[in-house]
Parts: structure tokens; sequence; C-alpha cells
């Protein structure tokens, strides 16, 4: 360790290699057989239940956490697996405290959910360890699916087209299959390569090729994949990055949250990676929390998230933003960037205090600055270079249901399309229910 | 504070929690333990005849079923009684007795079904100073086969027998132990009353196999790969000892007949309910095996509270007080009209009564489109299976209808106590003059 957190500017090696390892291990550590047996207990096995209502894959959540109590993980990661197929990574990422935990009966009871996630972590961990896949492919078909997109929508048809039968094609611009969970999800969250693993896992289904490095609009044209394909899915994400349009925008040190995060993920070694002492993080979702968090865990002294609207407005959970000041990041609301400073690389970033009364964000005029020798935007993803012919809503591709986009045998879903949260799981839903479209009108039923 | 002293056939205990006979009563360091963590009696482990004792297995000896959080709800065992020598068990418990005579030490006793063996061993039972003793009838592994323990327990001429045998050739109490495994208790306890027996205690514990394992296919616990059946017991096995202590305690033939209570006797409120059906003082050995001996403080310290607010002094006061409210199910009240109510403050909106009641039962919970669960009066029966599955503790009650009202579900008015014995559906009906 040549650095401390003390240390100015952005430098690598700012904390021991035991404290980093500490840091980036799983947040939450996988259930221990008995533990998950205790935890599976609590689950009333509610009639019609909530929870499975709030999944937007609609798993059976009730089924499978009976199927752990009654000693069959196995059995209880397939029920899982079947309505999502990423079980194992929604299990892991899922803001399950907006979504099945928020409305479990025990949490409106007494504030202490079932500990859904991390019964269906133990479910599917399980089966994955086991090394064996659950499902079979249907007789072939031979027809050819092109998706695009090897993120969680992309995977999520794919496995499921290849089960009916069909062959799949999956392309993917970067070096790694995985989307986001591969590049853009916390490393605590996502320990010990789990992403790839996943991926490797869900392959074994048969019937399907991934070529990486291969983008849309580069080496892809939608024209020719919809000749050669008789159906094409689209779910390459978001690529593009929203800017901050401020003065001093361009300053050295000032760059994109989702780079950090992706750079993190793919680091071999953290304590290579350089972070600032100051770090200022402009934004309010997840990508915001996840960067300021791991640049605290890197060893940043001090690590900032300013949003512009209250924190009721934050589109980062309530547990997110407890899980970020936890670690010692603070939370700023009602500010919004006005500039950029520093001479050549950012110094400092100017903020405006705002009001936002009915919706409407005005600045009150009174400014401050704060130190940031590294300042990261997180304020959203956009979609880029989407293929002509396609309605855009919004900035996203137009879709109806099941991902029916205008053209004849073009679907699309994920991040990219319109409707949905931009969560891996609800991803992962409209992936399988457009390849269940694909299937259907494949097949003339 | 309540007063907790116990006078059960005369024997004084500083409390009514004693240690049934079993594997926590083995010896003389058991038993000092006991009495020093604050056990007011304790019933040896059952003595067997002079001579080379019994062997136990060296495999387990114990089954057990569990709640999630390994919560040990009913054990089984496959032990037989002492495998030490009778003269130790003796020896000891003389010592015992002597430096413990405010504390009540029974002898329990299993011997052949011959008058010399009795005679044999019961003098030198009361060498020791014992305050009475129990006859094993009840064990129903291992030593049946031998014609002992239970098999002498399901034949009412043998228990009647031997506890003649006992009052001839013993000056103090004689408890009888009896088995469940058997059709009718109030058979073997007539049985005992009629031999003389001073008290009778129960239950044993019943025959069962506690898990069957699926690879060896073979019981559990498993010796070699085979099983037998063994004795079970602990909470799980209460309900069905309740039951048999109030059918002796208002059986006309054995009404009155002392009981000491055994079944399942986890806490303070588990002896309360036995000793108001009945029990003048209750044995325990599941919740020891357990948790160890200090389980104890904790019943002494609930029973001296109960009773404080109960205003009971003595136990007394209470035993037998739930007696006269045992009847028989003809004469429960026919006009005794209640409807399930659902507090929709407490209600979590799980939705289980709404799938019980769907499923199982009478359709007489509607569910809205929010989740909000109501009881339909007019299907309702009170079966009480909502309140059952209910996680929430008094979210669900059965509210009684004022007599007048009509029953929404019947149309009828309900009406003054009328029973199964008048019904007009009952081909036997008494009618009333007409």
């Amino acid at each position: 360790m040549s650095n401390s957190p003390r240390t100015d500017g952005i430098a690598p090696d700012r904390l021991p290699k035991e404290t980093l390892a500490q840091n980036f291990s799983d947040l939450h550590p996988p259930l221990a057989p008995h533990e998950a047996h205790v935890a599976a207990d609590r689950c009333y096995f509610c009639h019609d239940a909530p929870c499975m209502t709030a999944c937007p894959t609609s798993i059976d959540i009730p089924l499978f956490i009976r199927q752990i109590a009654t000693g069959t993980p196995e059995a209880a990661a397939k029920t899982i697996l079947e309505q999502n197929i990423l079980g194992g990574m929604c299990a892991r990422v899922c803001p399950t405290e907006t979504l099945c935990e928020e409305v479990c009966v025990r949490e409106v009871a007494e504030g202490k959910p079932v500990e859904i996630g991390r019964l269906q972590r133990y479910a599917t961990d399980t089966l994955m360890a086991s090394n064996t896949h659950p499902f079979d492919r249907a007789a072939p078909t031979g027809k050819t699916v092109a998706v695009v997109g090897a993120g969680p929508a992309g995977l999520s048809c794919a496995h499921r087209l290849a089960m009916k039968g069909h062959d799949v094609v999956v392309f993917d611009a970067k070096a790694k299959p995985g989307g986001l969970n591969e590049y853009g999800i916390a490393s605590y969250k996502s320990t010990n390569d789990f992403a790839q693993a996943e991926v490797d896992w869900l392959l074994r289904i048969g019937g399907i090729r991934i070529e990486t490095g291969k983008a849309l609009g580069a080496d892809l044209s939608l024209d020719q994949l919809k000749a050669e394909y008789d159906a094409v899915f689209l779910g390459m994400g978001l690529a593009g990055v929203n800017a901050l349009g401020l003065p001093g925008d361009d300053k050295t040190n000032a760059v994109d949250a989702v780079d950090f995060i992706a750079d993190l993920r793919q680091a071999g070694d953290l304590a290579a990676l350089p972070v600032g002492r100051d770090v200022v993080v402009i934004g309010g979702g997840m990508t915001a929390v996840d960067a300021a968090v791991q640049s605290k865990l890197l060893g940043a002294e001090r690590v900032t998230i300013a949003y512009r609207r209250g924190a009721d407005r934050m589109a980062a959970s309530e547990y997110e933003r407890e899980l970020a000041t936890s670690k010692g990041v603070t939370i700023l609301t009602n500010v919004q960037p006005v500039a950029l400073h520093g001479n050549g690389a950012v110094a400092e970033v100017e903020f405006e205090y705002t009001t936002d009364e009915g919706g409407r964000l005005t600045g009150t005029g009174e400014t401050f600055r704060i130190k940031a020798d590294q300042c990261f935007r997180a304020i959203g993803q956009s979609l880029t270079g989407a293929p002509e012919g396609l309605t855009l809503t919004g900035g996203k591709i137009a879709v109806e249901e099941a991902g029916r986009t205008g053209l004849d045998g073009v679907w699309a879903g994920g991040d990219c399309a319109s409707g949905g949260d931009d969560l891996t799981v609800t991803a992962v839903a409209e992936g399988r229910d457009a390849a269940e479209d694909i299937h259907a009108t494949l097949m003339g039923e | 504070m309540a007063d907790l002293t116990s006078d059960f056939l005369g024997i004084k205990s500083p409390n009514p929690f004693w240690l049934a006979s079993a594997p926590p009563t083995d010896k003389e360091y058991n038993v000092r333990r006991a009495y020093e963590a604050g056990w007011g009696g304790v019933v040896w482990k059952t003595l067997g005849e002079e001579g080379p004792p019994v062997v136990n297995v060296n495999g387990p000896r114990y089954g057990a079923i569990w709640g999630a959080d390994r919560r040990l709800l009913g054990l089984n065992n496959i032990e037989l009684i002492t495998d030490r020598d009778l003269y130790r068990n003796l020896e000891e418990m003389t010592r015992v007795k002597k430096d413990y005579p405010d504390h009540a030490l029974i002898a329990s006793i299993m011997v052949p079904c011959e008058e010399e063996s009795w005679k044999k061993i019961l003098p030198l039972v009361e060498e020791t100073g014992a305050d009475g003793i129990e006859l094993n009838f009840g064990c129903p592994h291992g030593m049946s086969e031998r014609g002992m323990g239970s098999a002498v327990g399901q034949v009412p001429e043998y228990i009647q027998m031997v506890t003649e045998w006992c009052k001839k050739y013993y000056s103090k109490p004689v408890i009888v132990k009896l088995t469940p495994n058997i059709t009718d208790i109030r058979k073997p306890a007539t049985a005992a009353k009629l031999g003389g027996a001073d008290a009778v205690s129960l239950i044993n514990t019943i025959n069962s196999i506690t898990h069957v394992d699926l690879d060896l296919m073979a019981p559990e616990p498993t010796i070699d790969g085979k099983g037998s059946h063994g004795g079970y017991c602990g909470p799980a096995v209460k309900p069905i000892a309740l039951s048999m202590v109030s059918e002796i305690a208002r059986n006309p033939e054995t009404q009155g007949l002392p009981i000491s209570g055994i079944g399942g006797v986890t806490t303070w409120r588990d002896a309360a309910e036995f000793m108001v059906l009945g029990c003048g003082n209750v044995q325990v050995c599941t919740a020891a095996m357990t948790y160890g001996f200090k389980v104890v403080q904790e019943m002494i310290s609930g029973l001296s509270q109960w009773m404080d607010e109960k205003g009971y002094t003595s136990t007394s006061d209470f035993v037998g007080k739930a007696v006269p409210n045992v009847t028989d199910w003809q004469y429960l009240n026919l006009e005794y009209v209640t409807k399930a109510k659902i507090d929709q403050d407490a209600c979590i909106q799980c939705g289980r009564c709404y799938a019980a009641c769907e499923d199982t039962s009478h359709q007489a919970i509607a569910m809205s489109e929010d989740r909000v669960f109501t009881v339909k009066d007019e299907e309702c029966v009170a079966c009480n299976l909502c309140v059952n599955v209910c996680p929430v503790e008094d979210c669900i009650t059965m509210v009684q209808m004022e007599k007048g009202a009509i029953d929404p579900r019947t149309g009828r008015e309900v009406g003054d106590y009328a029973n199964w014995t008048t019904h007009p559906n009952n081909p036997g009906a008494v009618k009333a003059a007409e």
C-alpha cells in the first residue's frame, strides 16, 4: 500500500489488500442450509401471494420457498428458473426491497420481510453448484433467430427460444456476454465472476451461439439480420451516456459512472484501480450509488452524491441510499450542478440549491463548491444507433405487447425498449415474453 | 407469592414439578443436580430385578422430530430400564433421600409379572426410604417383548393383580404408570384403582417411528440398518395425554383417584393445564432432556405468577377445576352460534384464511380485489379453521350471536341451550314431554 485515502488527486492502492478484499466481498453472504430453513419457515405461503404479483417475472415465490423448507432447493430453483432464467443474478441484484419483499405480508406486519432474495439465491446457487441444467430443448424447429445484445433481455430471450427448439445466435458489441450483469453492477453484488458463470450455465441448454464484438450499426445491420434469420430480437440496452451540458463538462477526470463501474468489474487487481481523494457523483439512481459506494470502498476519502431533487424522488431505493450512507457516502439533495471548475482537470464542482415545488425544479441562486478531483456523471443512459425504420418513443424503441416493434419479424426488450423499469428482472421478463411471442409467430400458432 | 408446595398422596415436595422416570433420573449424580436445580421430586429410573442388568443398544437410542429452527417437538426412545446393578441404584437412592428429605423420591419398578419377583424387590426399595413406588406398566419397547412394561399395562387384570401384590408387600404409596397404547384408558385406570393403587400416572410413551431413512429404507433411530418402534414423548404428545387424563378424572369409576400428569409438559402453562384437568402434580422428562434441569425455574416462576394473578394460594385451589367442563359431544350446546370476525386492522392480508376456507371448508370468506378478507356470515359454520391458520393471534375471533338473533346461515333464531340428545334429527332423541 503506497497510498492512503488522504493521498491527493487520483491514485491507486489507497487501502491494504485485505481491506479491499473485504470491501468487495459479497454484500449479502449466501445463506447456510440451516439459515435457509429458518428463513423459509417464516413464509406464510400466502394465497395469491403479493410477492408473486410484485415480481416482474411472476416467480411462484411461496412455492419455491416451501420447496426450500422441505429440503428440495433444486426443485425450488427450477420453480424460479422456469419464470426467470437469470434468477441467480436477480437474486443478487434485484431491488427486492421495492419489489417482492416490500409487499411481503411480514414486511407489512412486522417490518421484517421473508428474505426472498437470499432464499432465491440459496436455491439457484444450490442448483448451479450441482452442475446441472434443469431444462431440455424441444425438437428442432429449423427456425433461426438473431438476438442483438447478450444482456439480461437477450439471454433470457435466447434461452427461451432455444428451449422451444429454435437455433439462436446472440450478437454483442462488447468482448464478453452478460451486458449490464457483466459490466454494470457493483462488484460486491456479483462476486466470483458470477455473471460469466451464469452465462455459461445458461448456454448449456444448447442451440445458442454467442458472437461478441459485433455491434448493430457497425458490424451488423437490421436489414441483414432480417434477411438471414426468421426473427430478430433487439436487446442491446442503452449504450449512450447523458451529458451534463455544463461549463467544464469536458474537464479531465469528469467521467461517466458506467465506465468506472465497468472498469471496476473488469479489474483484475482492485489495488491498481485509481480513485480520487474527493469524489463527487452527480445523479440519483442505482448507478450513482454503485459508483459512489465503490469509490469509497476503493479508498476515496470523501465521496458525495449530489442529486437535484429531494430524496423521495431518487431512483435509488431507500435501502440503496442507506447502504451508501452506511459506507460513509454523503448524499446531498436539492442541489444541481452548474459548473465544473479546474485547470485542465476538475478541481471543484459548483452547485446551486434548488426547490422542487409541484414537480417544477427551480434554482435558488445560492451556490457552493465541493472539492473534487474526480467527478462521475450518473444522470442516465440513452439509446444510441437505433436502426432506421423503428419507431422511437421517449428515446427508446417503441414496443407493443410482448415486445413487438412496428417492424414485422422484429421484437425488442430490455432497457432499449419502451416501458419497464430498467431493471435486470424486467429485462428478463421482456426477453422471455418476446421469445414466447416469436415462437408462437414462427410456428403459426 | 403463591405457595407451590405440593402434597401428593401425603408425599411432600417443594413444588409439583417432578422428573419422570427416564434417563435424567438414572443415577445419584443426575438426581442431586436435579434437586439442586429446583425440581420438587424425582421418579428414579426404573429398577429391574436383581442379577445381571438389562443391556441397551450401543447405537442411537433416540429419534426426534423438529420444527424449522431445530426446535425439538417430539422425541422417541428405545432405551430400556436401568442398565445398572440393582443394589447400586438402591444405595444411591438411600443416600440421596437422606440428603434431600424434603424432596420427593419415588422408585419406579419393573419386574416380571410374578408375585415372587415383587415380593423380593419391594422390601429392598422400602429400605431406601423412598417416598413411594411407581409401577412401570408403560414402556412400549423392548421390555414389553419380555412380558413387562406396556405388555402388563395393556391387560387390566394384570394391573390389578400386580398392584394388589405391591399394596401387600409395600407400605407406602403405590402409583401405577399407564401406557397410552390402549384403546380405552379408563380400563387400566379402573383396574389400578381396584388393585388398591394410591394414584395413577400417565401417559407413558406412545409407540412410534419418528422418521424413515429413505436411503437406508429403515426406521430411525437406525441400528445397523434396522429400527424398532420407540416410545414417543415431548410437546407433540401433550394433547393425547391431556385427553387421557381428563377421561380418568371424569370417569365415575375412577373419579377422585389421584393422578400424576405426564406427557409433553414443557412450560408452566402445560403443567397448569394438566393440573386443572385433575393432576395433583406433573412429571417432566423431554423438556429437561432438551434444555437441561434449569427449565424448572421458568415452570416455578410461571406457575407462581399465574396463581398470583388468579388469586390461587395453593395448587389444590385449582387442581381439577376444569374437569366439570369436559363433557361428551352430545351435551354440547347446539344453540351456541358463533361467527368468525376478522379484525381488519390486525389483518396482514396473507389470505391463508381464504385459501383454507375456500379450498377445504365452507367458502365462507370473501376476498376483494385489493385483498380485503371478510367473513360471509351466511356461509360461516364457525369451524374455527381460519382462526387456527391465521398467523396473527387474535386477528380472527369467534363472536357469539345473541340469543334471539337470526343465524343468516340457517335462518333460525338462536335459542336456549339445546343439545343433540333432544335434537329432532337424532333418532334416539329424548322428546320433551308433549
